[in-house]
């Protein structure tokens, strides 16, 4: 059920700010795409558009056109809770529902969109649980408070619990941020085996990260503090990292920046 | 890793349009659900109905009492800003008047206040700079405790345990500094069950409050303030000087608006402890009397006829007005410091 | 400053000069600490004072025999026979009727102030919500006479206090669910969002829960502190010495009631029944606040 997405002429603002300018690119199902720039360059303000998150922030503003498989998502009759459905995403911080135990937080999506089929929600439980590759950690401990696991283990949660309503698309906003280096290694393993079924889009500060997990690398700057952000460049990650057309892109990634 | 997409395998292809049972089938595509969107106008509506009954119920107080206020405020034969008594006896003749139930407020008020005060910012700032770190929750908790105890029960202690106690000091007061208007003879024959007594209660009854808005805002203090005051090598009382109380002033302020506001509209205590007094109100603090609240309370059980108890609603009008706008000017001087 | 010369002179000679501070700076920091602890002294001197006497005066009463299981019906002003249950049912019913009314209420209005209010009728109702929290008890309560009694007919009953009291209870737990709201952290409901639950859904679901025991913590509190409330019941309810157990019609004691009408009685089981009442009172509102700030301790709040 992967998707591909295109973005189309995206403008961003907040309020009278013009966040990020003109951006273009296209995403292609099944695969991962990473977006790094530097701090302030809109490439988090980019990921929170492609499933109206951005929304829950008062004053933001979207023009242009995002496209999910040829459907736009910011039609005037498609609802945003709708889109969020279909493209998952998963935070920076792991953050487990606290009052769920482990098995609710898996399938809290689909119990509160109406799914009351217990042994449906065991079998979604389980086989999200696995693709998270988290089953064996945890499956002695389903009753357990989510916020009891290791912040790794939490992390995967939280994924178990984004691909567990059968999204299209799966979203990361730094995933591996606030994890030590082994819990990161286990979810750049996830991340490769999650594209076999899902389009990613990852945003991520570590550029070997990057470059080991994604297929496609967008890389985001902003001319000065307070002007727009936009795309420099988006192509193939071994061309970005070895053979980047823009001199800007190169020395981001030769640590020449700044 | 095949067992894995072997698991997921069935469930991706039933996510078309036919599901397993008690599954509902996806929503097409991204479009809206209806039902989805009908529960988020109700749950909406339905709290954002609460929180305008909070703003209706503020507006009916107000319609309310005066819609009850006004036939006996034309009834009345006498003039009700200044008439000095309260005579709702014959309801064909009232005479009504607030001038003293207004000055008996006010002065047990203010008095309450003065004496709370000082107490409240010593308090709060002990328990914000100065009591042990593990012990400044339990002696907070215990501040606030004296707001848990009811009013009546202040009221009786105050009558009957507090009044004797604290009555050398008032004859002290009125034998040594009779010659100040405050500490004159009032109209009641003894210097208990006074305004005095009752500003006493009342002082009490307000310190919790007082000190916890003190105490939050205090607490609040920015921490790289006390930080640079403590760089410069300044004691704790400097500390407090140069950083706590410049930033806490406001909030010692609006948390003493608020205790004011509650001793305006303290009914039974007020009631129990201040004796009703058959002349005028004098400037004394040894005066008696009734204030807004203990009046129309005193009078609770003979609310029948109409225009008699209209007389007492609009002395209930004048107290809400007052209270109001005590209360906004404290929120208006805390901005947004304070919660409370 | 004797003190102050003689610790100077106690130190030793190689003390780094960085470490003395001027006698006068020493001497108000020194009378700055004993201020403060003299004002903490002297605000809980009447706490302990109160409490003492209550107990001491009330003990008596509580313990004999008749005092949690009857009522007052038939026993003579100067006899020391009979009991409170019917004041205790009238506090607790009368509390409970208005809990149940201003708990939706108030969990409404908080969740329209945290998650969904913006722009004017946002900051009107949070500055309401001030000002009934300063609404004076004999004002509710006149307002409730003047609405529901005297304009609509209704007859006086302890339902009319228990709407006197959601009034009064209304601002705190308004103010009280309102915080625990705001310390639910947005990540949890955006990672509720991003599942695509509707922001209806997440709030009664995931917002709420979380918050619950702090929301309970508050309610528990606003019971407490209405339970003592006596301006109410004067106005709006007539005392009875027999048990009632309508709260929609007839005359109900409750224990501030009951204690107000023993005020007037001189005999000395008068007085023995005003402290027990009070001992009463005090012991079930200590049950609500301690039972409170256990509960506080159970959040399910992260940090």
């Amino acid at each position: 059920m992967a998707k591909r997405i295109d973005l189309k002429d995206v403008d961003i603002y907040y309020g009278a700010f013009h966040a990020v300018q003109n951006v273009n690119l296209t995403v292609t199902p099944r695969s991962v795409t990473a977006f790094i720039g530097p701090s302030g360059c809109g490439k988090s303000t980019v990921l929170r558009t492609l499933n109206r998150m951005h929304e829950e922030i008062a004053g933001a503003r979207v023009d242009g056109e995002i496209l999910l498989d040829g459907e736009n998502i910011y039609d005037r009759n498609t609802d945003a809770v709708a889109v969020r459905r279909t493209i998952g995403m998963v935070f920076q911080m792991p953050n487990p529902f606290p009052t769920m135990s482990v098995r609710d937080n898996v399938v809290a999506g689909l119990k509160l969109q109406g799914v009351r089929d217990r042994k449906k929600l065991d079998e979604v439980c389980e086989a999200s649980l696995r693709a998270a590759n988290l089953w064996k950690e945890v499956k002695d401990r389903l009753d357990k408070p989510g916020g009891g696991l290791s912040g790794g283990q939490q992390q995967r949660l939280c994924i178990a619990r984004a691909i567990a309503v059968e999204p299209d698309v799966l979203l990361m906003d730094e995933p591996c941020s606030a994890l030590d280096p082994i819990s990161t290694l286990a979810i750049e393993d996830l991340i490769a085996d999650l594209k076999t079924e899902y389009t990613i889009v990852i945003v991520t500060h570590n550029m070997q990260q990057a470059a080991r997990v994604s297929d496609q690398t967008g890389f985001f700057n902003l001319e000065a503090t307070g002007k727009p952000g936009h795309l420099v460049e988006i192509d193939d990650t071994e061309k970005i990292f070895s053979n980047p057309t823009q001199q800007a892109t190169e020395d981001y990634i030769s640590g020449r920046f700044g | 890793m095949s067992e894995r997409i072997d698991q997921r395998a069935p469930s991706e292809t039933d996510s078309g349009p036919a599901s397993s049972p008690g599954v509902p089938a996806p929503p097409p595509g991204t479009r809206r659900r209806p039902s989805s969107r009908r529960g988020e106008t109700i749950f909406r509506s339905l709290t954002t109905g609460s929180g305008v009954l909070v703003v209706a119920a503020i507006a009916a107080i107000g319609v309310f009492l005066l819609i009850q206020a006004v036939p006996s405020l034309l009834a009345n034969q006498a003039d009700f800003l200044t008439f000095p008594s309260f005579n709702t006896g014959d309801p064909d003749n009232l005479a009504f008047g607030i001038r003293d139930i207004f000055l008996v407020t006010m002065f047990s008020s203010v008095f309450a206040l003065v004496l709370a005060m000082p107490i409240a910012l010593g308090v709060a700032l002990f328990l914000t700079n100065y009591a042990p770190r593990a012990l400044a929750r339990p002696f907070a908790y215990i501040v606030d405790l004296l707001a848990a105890v009811p009013s009546i029960i202040y009221g009786l202690w105050g009558i009957l345990v507090l009044a004797p106690a604290i009555l050398p000091i008032a004859e002290w007061l009125n034998a040594n500094l009779g010659w100040i208007f405050l500490f004159a003879d009032g109209n009641l024959p003894v210097l208990s069950g006074t305004i005095f007594t009752g500003g006493v209660v009342l002082a009490v009854m307000i310190l919790p409050i007082v000190t916890a808005v003190t105490r939050e805002v205090f607490a609040q203090t920015p921490r790289f303030q006390i930080e640079a005051a403590k760089a410069l090598g300044a004691t704790r009382w400097e500390v407090i000087k140069m950083a706590t109380l410049p930033y806490g002033r406001s909030g010692y302020i609006a948390g003493s608006m608020l205790g004011l506001g509650r001793a305006l509209g303290e009914t039974i205590a007020v009631l129990i402890v201040i004796r009703a007094s058959t002349s005028p109100m004098g400037f004394s603090l040894f005066d008696g009397g009734y204030t807004f609240a203990s009046l129309i309370a005193s009078a609770a059980s003979e609310f029948s006829q109409p225009l008699p108890t209209g007389a007492y609603i609009s002395a209930g009008l004048v107290l809400f007005v007052l209270t109001f706008i005590v209360n906004a000017l404290a929120r208006l001087i805390a901005g947004g410091k304070v919660n409370g | 400053m004797a003190t102050a010369t003689d610790s100077d002179l106690d130190r030793p000679a190689a003390e780094p000069s960085t470490r003395t501070i001027s006698a006068s700076r020493r001497f108000k920091d020194r009378a700055s600490t004993v201020l403060v602890t003299l004002a903490f002294l002297i605000a809980v001197v009447p706490l302990i004072w109160v409490l003492v006497t209550v107990v001491a005066r009330g003990a008596p009463a509580i313990v004999s025999a008749t005092w949690w299981g009857n009522s007052l019906s038939g026993i003579l002003p100067e006899s020391f026979g009979g009991g409170v249950y019917h004041a205790i049912y009238g506090t607790l019913i009368q509390a409970l009727i208005a809990t149940l009314i201003a708990v939706p209420i108030g969990i409404g209005a908080a969740i329209y102030l945290v998650e969904y209010g913006r722009g004017p009728l946002a900051r009107t109702t949070s500055f309401m919500v001030d000002i009934l929290a300063g609404v004076p008890s004999i004002v509710a309560a006149l307002f409730i006479f003047a609405a529901f009694i005297s304009i609509l007919g209704a007859p006086q009953s302890a339902f009319m206090v228990s709407l006197a009291l959601v009034l009064l209870m209304l601002p705190v737990v308004i103010r009280n669910t309102e915080e625990m709201l705001r310390l639910v952290p947005d990540r949890l409901r955006e990672s509720a969002y991003a599942l695509g639950i509707p922001k209806w859904k997440t709030i009664l679901r995931i917002v709420l829960p979380t918050a619950f025991s702090g929301t309970v913590t508050g309610v528990m509190l606003a019971i407490a502190r209405i339970m003592g409330e006596t301006a109410p019941v004067l106005v709006l309810v007539g005392y009875s010495r027999a048990i009632n157990y309508d709260p929609f019609g007839g005359n109900m004691a409750s224990l501030p009631l009951l204690m107000y009408s023993e005020l007037a009685n001189p005999e000395a089981a008068g007085s023995y029944r005003i402290w027990g009442a009070a001992l009463t009172l005090i012991i079930i509102i200590m049950i609500f606040q301690v039972g409170a700030s256990l509960l506080s301790r159970y959040s399910a709040i992260p940090k």
